[in-house]
């Protein structure tokens, strides 16, 4: 709690949070958290209590200033409780807005008929199934679904990604944004949801409280909490009787305030926000989660099923040496490399281009000119180019290049075929280039594993989540970037039916699996998942499929996705903890002062030594209603999760939250009661 | 002292040396495992015949349930008639005892029905032996076996994975009486026979003092039914006063005998739990935590006890530090300490000393071991009480290592969490409710006569009542007159709602556990089989338990103990 807290309260966010905060004791909207409804009635009963003790003589209500200190007191108790809500639905709302401004009613040129006429219309009168045109410069008015055509175009609005983008139809990346803008070319759009209806309004409803639904674990913990606040009601309804019955008559201000402090009110106050601020920090890292469930069941995924391309290795593959039979000819060989890559327009083909740029090699215009570059073909898989001088260049396999006939003498050959199959058990994609069925050389191209991947997958395996790499690589190759990368498992030469088996098997085992996809094959895999991802450029099966979506498109946002919802679960369980173990200290502040007149033997448990009955149970009520605040930063960035394991984890937290939650209470009551002391 | 301590040190380790074994051999028998008492199949079989019940069928939970409630339904309207119309059977009876009022019926029926044991009668007194047979010692076998057949299902739904069937509720009850209650009490009968417990059919013997007058000493079966008594945790004695009777608990060794005997069954249901599941370091850790507080209270109470009364220290009437008022002088204040830490521990009830006179301290340790009442807990229920703390304190854990919570691969979800919640929160509301209840009326009519001692020491009378009644412990505070129609009917209800709904609800759990896909652990899973989980179980139960009760032990014993 020691980073600054502005950006936490900034202005604006707390000033309608604080309206909120009021608006919000509504009792039709308070008994949807019943630990804080049962604080309104108490509230409620000693408003009259106060008022009673101000107009009736009777000793046994209480004088009224005390009474009315207590009744401000629980007021503000509720209040804090209401502003911890407001504020997260707040900042849920600001983020939510900036997303919003992209949804500004644009003009939206409908197409109708068979698609030949075009009509103006508001993008709000857009509904599912309508098709719409979008020119260069044109705001895309609805999300939707390319039916025809390509464009760039400029997410920024919606990812921040100042890059634009390609998105094409009838491919994987064929689905646009409502409020991002055509860059270039012309598309016509089948529109995927009605207004309102979209990814990003739902999630908008999910962050601003309006949908929010308890999610199942919330569920199962307010009806814990309600228990515990039951078996206090019992407790202190059934303290009557006890005090009458030891002569030591209690009052309505202290019965009430025993039962404020004892009930978990931190807990109870800070619940709903703290899943707020869950769904708000998906949010921020530019997930659309469909649900809060699948957020809570991202911190329990065992397995995570990662595509080896962009996600563990940066884009493709990348040359990265070139090995020449002779060292002499190695000018050559670059020359020859570059020369026959240059309308090669494959990631590989660039990478070979660029790193014979940087050896040295130039383009010679005095060879291009005139020549005939050769198509890469399934057929002979090979490409390269016919040299104005006549001379043939081809790369490809080395088994391909052996297939088109190879005269090198067979000493070379043998040279040769062992550097191919180094460069093959490390991981590696040999390929030979030759000049006229004579080999010049191998270039290698590798898989570059991103950097600090290998720590990522630790952090994961620590937090007990096994990582699978997906590839269409072959088996060795896959072995050895999954050896290097630290997965601990792959599955290669993956087609997508592949990929939805594993899932199935690991279900079978009972565990949650997360993946993550972006093409329509990929969908049936997204929905089997326990968490699916869709990429933001992916279909719109994909995103149909899918329990979230990522706007960056980043293959890497599973693993925050996961760290997301551990802290959600993490926050809930230490803040109950605490709540909880508060009690301790509330009980030595506010029993011994309830009786301590009528047993003064009591007084021993008065281990604080507060000043007077009256300043303990006050302290207690100040103490429990102040710790609600003092916690909503807390409640808001989340505990941090530590991947140390789970033992070390329950022990740190236990110390913290659970001793912490035991001693705080004891030195907070006592600084509160010596400052009440002060006024009394 | 040290031979004291030593005493009380020996019989700990004692029970739970030879608990062990026991509880491998009673997982054996929940399994059905072959057995060298497999000779007494013919004979379950016959029993099973002879009453109709199909032994064989594997039930669900629910199927399960009825059985038992059926079963228990049958014993307690049985044993209703039996006193009702004692005064009519000829044989058996030779003191010629009469019927039994109809709530002290009542309430002693649900007693021994929940094996409570509860007695509001003096056996020697309003007894005949045909009903200290035939309604107890038969009670004192049969609910035992239910507790055992009752955590037997539970150990099922633990294990099951993907099935509703929780094995045979008639079949588990009947092999938990025939294959591990009966042996050990006839091992243990004769054992106590042998220290001097007395066993006969006589009716009241006419003995001349040493002062020369005459006096009729009651007799009777003795040592079958205090064995069974202290290993069923029954406790309800043959005698009045119970196991400070000298002819049932005549010597050191006797004491001995059934100290470990009362600890016995309980600690070993726990090893069981680790043998049936084969999580045998899990069942260590439980047995850990219940150690740890058994262990604390015995040392406070023992203390307590031989530090004495301050009060008396003033007055300079005990000049020797131990109080001794109330304790039988052949056991000593710490072995005195450690039985009724024991039996109120274990929901046994049995007493070897005068509840009422230990110091305050000590009835507070007494009352608090009934208030969490799953200290190793009564045979078969303690483990399924201490299973509803279990699942409570992984609930909350799990959430604190960031994983939504499972136990043993088994997701605890919101219909688990809910159930055990009534199930904790049912304990404080019936002994609450009940003391709330005694308070008011004895407030509202001073004069009511139920209360030997006024204040402080009077609402611990009431208190510990309820809360017996409700720890279905059966053990008496004493000095409080309960055998009126308000207190047979208020205990006898507190008794039969604590008696069934811990054992309805946890049931209910594993049904839902069974049917559960198990998730594999992994390195981030929660570890229920390490010191960190141990911990917040400890906390759990220590909050549940001391948060609810706090008022309740500050207004009893703790004024009592500091004001004196």
């Amino acid at each position: 709690m020691s980073t600054p807290q502005s950006s936490i309260f900034t202005g604006p966010l707390v000033g309608s949070a604080l309206k909120e905060s009021f608006v919000k004791l509504d009792p039709r909207a308070m008994i949807k958290n019943p630990v804080m409804f049962t604080v309104e009635i108490g509230t409620a009963v000693m408003l009259v209590v106060t008022v009673l003790s101000a107009f009736v003589d009777d000793p046994s209500l209480g004088t009224f200033g005390y009474n009315s200190a207590i009744a401000i007191v629980l007021l503000l108790t509720l209040l804090f409780a209401n502003f911890a809500e407001a504020i997260a639905e707040a900042r849920g709302k600001a983020q939510a807005n900036t997303l919003r401004a992209t949804r500004r009613d644009t003009t939206a040129r409908k197409l109708t008929g068979d698609g030949a006429q075009e009509q103006s219309v508001s993008s709000a009168e857009l509904g599912k199934g309508d098709l719409f045109l979008c020119e260069a410069g044109d705001t895309i008015p609805a999300d939707g679904q390319i039916v025809e055509g390509l464009a760039s175009i400029d997410e920024a609005a919606i990812t921040g990604e100042s890059a634009p983008v390609i998105r094409e139809a009838d491919t994987d990346r064929d689905s646009v944004i409502g409020g991002t803008q055509v860059l270039s070319d012309r598309i016509v759009v089948r529109v995927t949801a009605d207004p309102g209806g979209s990814f990003l309004d739902k999630m908008i409803g999910l962050v601003e409280g309006a949908n929010r639904q308890k999610t199942p674990n919330e569920i199962a913990l307010t009806i814990l909490l309600s228990s515990f606040t039951l078996i206090f009601l019992i407790v202190t309804v059934t303290l009557q009787p006890f005090a009458a019955y030891a002569n030591a008559p209690i009052s309505i201000a202290a019965l009430i305030s025993l039962f404020v402090c004892l009930i978990p009110t931190t807990i109870g106050g800070l619940l709903s926000a703290i899943g707020i601020a869950g769904m708000d920090r998906a949010l921020r890292a530019n997930i659309i989660a469909k649900s809060g469930k699948a957020v809570e069941t991202a911190g329990d995924i065992d397995t995570l099923l990662l595509d080896k391309t962009g996600t563990i290795t940066i884009g493709n593959r990348e040359a990265t040496a070139f090995y020449a039979l002779e060292e002499d000819k190695l000018a050559e060989f670059n020359q020859l490399a570059l020369i026959s890559s240059l309308s090669d327009n494959t990631p590989e083909g660039k990478s070979i281009v660029a790193l014979a740029r940087k050896q040295g090699a130039a383009e010679s215009p005095r060879l291009t000119e005139g020549a005939a570059f050769i198509k890469f073909s399934a057929d002979t898989r090979m490409s390269g180019i016919d040299l104005a001088d006549g001379r043939q260049v081809r790369k490809g396999a080395w088994d391909a290049i052996k297939r088109w006939g190879v005269r090198s003498a067979e000493a070379d050959k043998r040279y040769l075929e062992e550097r191919v199959s180094e460069i093959a058990g490390n991981g590696g994609t040999p390929l030979a280039l030759a000049v006229d069925h004579e080999i010049l050389g191998i270039i290698q191209l590798e898989d570059i594993i991103k950097p600090g991947i290998s720590e990522r997958f630790e952090r994961l395996r620590k937090m007990g989540v096994k990582t699978v790499m997906v590839t269409g690589d072959n088996p060795l190759t896959a072995k050895f970037i999954a050896a290097q990368a630290g997965v601990d498992d792959f599955i290669a030469e993956a087609k997508p039916e592949d990929k939805m088996q594993y899932i199935r098997e690991e279900q079978q085992l009972g565990k949650l699996v997360a993946m993550m996809g972006d093409g329509t094959n990929d969908a049936p895999g997204l929905a089997q998942a326990d968490v699916g991802v869709a990429m933001n450029s992916g279909t719109q099966a994909a995103k149909e499929a899918a329990n979230m979506v990522d706007l960056d498109s980043d293959p890497t946002k599973l693993i925050e996705v996961v760290e997301i919802g551990k802290q959600l679960l993490i926050t809930r369980g230490n803040v109950t903890t605490f709540s909880i173990a508060n009690d301790v200290a509330k009980y030595f502040a506010i029993v011994p002062a309830l009786f301590v007149v009528a047993i003064p033997g009591l007084d021993a448990l008065n281990i604080m030594r507060l000043g007077s009955p009256d300043s303990a149970i006050l302290s207690a009520v100040i103490f429990n209603a102040l710790i609600i605040p003092f916690l909503i930063p807390l409640a808001l960035r989340g505990v941090k999760y530590r991947p140390v394991g789970a033992a070390s984890l329950l022990i740190r937290n236990l110390l913290i939250y659970g001793l912490g939650g035991i001693i705080v209470p004891f030195i907070g009551i006592k600084g509160i009661d010596l400052i009440v002391n002060l006024f009394l | 002292m040290t031979t004291e301590i030593l005493g009380v040190g020996f019989i700990i380790l004692a029970s739970a040396l030879l608990a062990w074994p026991l509880g491998t051999y009673i997982a054996g028998v929940f399994r059905g495992d072959k057995q060298w008492l497999d000779f007494m199949a013919p004979l379950e079989n016959g029993i099973l015949r002879t009453a109709g019940l199909d032994g064989q069928r594997q039930m669900d939970w629910k199927q399960n349930l009825r059985a038992l409630l059926g079963t228990n339904a049958v014993f307690f309207t049985l044993a209703i008639l039996l006193l009702l119309l004692q005064g009519y059977h000829p044989f058996w009876n030779p003191n010629g005892f009469a019927n039994w009022e109809p709530t002290l019926a009542f309430n002693t029926a649900v007693s021994f029905t929940t094996n409570t044991n509860l007695q509001h009668y003096s056996g020697e007194t309003g007894a005949s032996y045909l009903t200290q047979l035939m309604v107890f010692c038969w009670l004192q076998f049969v609910t035992a076996a239910t507790g055992m057949a009752a955590c037997a299902l539970l150990f099922r739904g633990l294990a099951n994975r993907e099935s509703d069937k929780l094995g045979n509720f008639y079949s588990l009850m009947l092999r938990s009486a025939t294959r591990i209650l009966l042996p050990i009490s006839i091992v243990l009968s004769l054992a106590l026979t042998a220290t001097g417990t007395i066993t006969g059919f006589d009716g009241l013997t006419e003995v001349t003092t040493l002062e020369g007058g005459t006096q009729l000493v009651a007799g009777g079966p003795a040592a079958p039914m205090v064995a069974i008594k202290q290993l069923g945790t029954n406790g309800g004695g043959f005698f009045g006063p119970n196991s400070a009777h000298p002819f049932e608990n005549p010597t050191y060794l006797s004491n001995i005998l059934e100290n470990v005997a009362i600890l016995l069954v309980p600690m070993a249901m726990v090893f069981a739990f680790g043998s049936y599941l084969r999580r045998r370091r899990l069942g260590l850790l439980f047995f850990g935590v219940m150690t740890v507080l058994f262990v604390t209270f015995v040392s406070v109470s023992a203390y307590q006890e031989t530090v004495g009364n301050p009060a008396m220290h003033q007055m300079g009437l005990a000049t020797a530090d131990p109080n001794l008022e109330g304790k039988e002088v052949r056991f000593g204040p710490a072995a005195s300490s450690l039985w009724g830490v024991s039996t109120t521990s274990t929901s046994n009830g049995s007493v070897n000393s005068m509840h009422d006179s230990h110091t305050a301290v000590s009835g507070g340790v007494f009352l608090l071991d009934m208030f969490i009442n799953a200290i190793y807990g009564g045979v078969g229920v303690g483990f399924i009480n201490f299973f509803v703390f279990v699942v409570i304190a992984v609930f909350i854990a799990g959430q604190m290592i960031g994983r939504t919570p499972d136990f043993l691969g088994k997701k605890i979800e919101a219909r688990e969490v809910k159930i055990a919640a009534i199930v904790a929160i049912f304990h404080p509301l019936l002994i609450l409710a009940g003391t709330a209840l005694t308070s008011y009326l004895q407030t509202r009519n001073p004069d009511i006569g139920w209360l030997n001692n006024p204040g402080f020491h009077g609402f611990s009378e009431m208190l510990y009542e309820n809360t017996s009644a409700a720890a279905n412990n059966g053990s008496g505070f004493e000095g409080l007159g309960d055998n009126t129609p308000l207190w047979n009917l208020l205990t006898g209800s507190i008794m039969l709602l604590a008696r069934f709904v811990p054992i309805i609800g946890p049931l209910a759990i594993v049904g839902a556990l069974a049917i559960k896909k198990p998730v594999p652990p992994t390195a981030g899973s929660l570890q229920p089989d390490s010191l960190a989980f141990g911990t917040v179980l400890l906390s759990v139960i220590l909050i549940i338990a001391a948060l609810a009760f706090f008022p309740v032990l500050a207004l009893g014993p703790l004024a009592e103990y500091f004001t004196l």
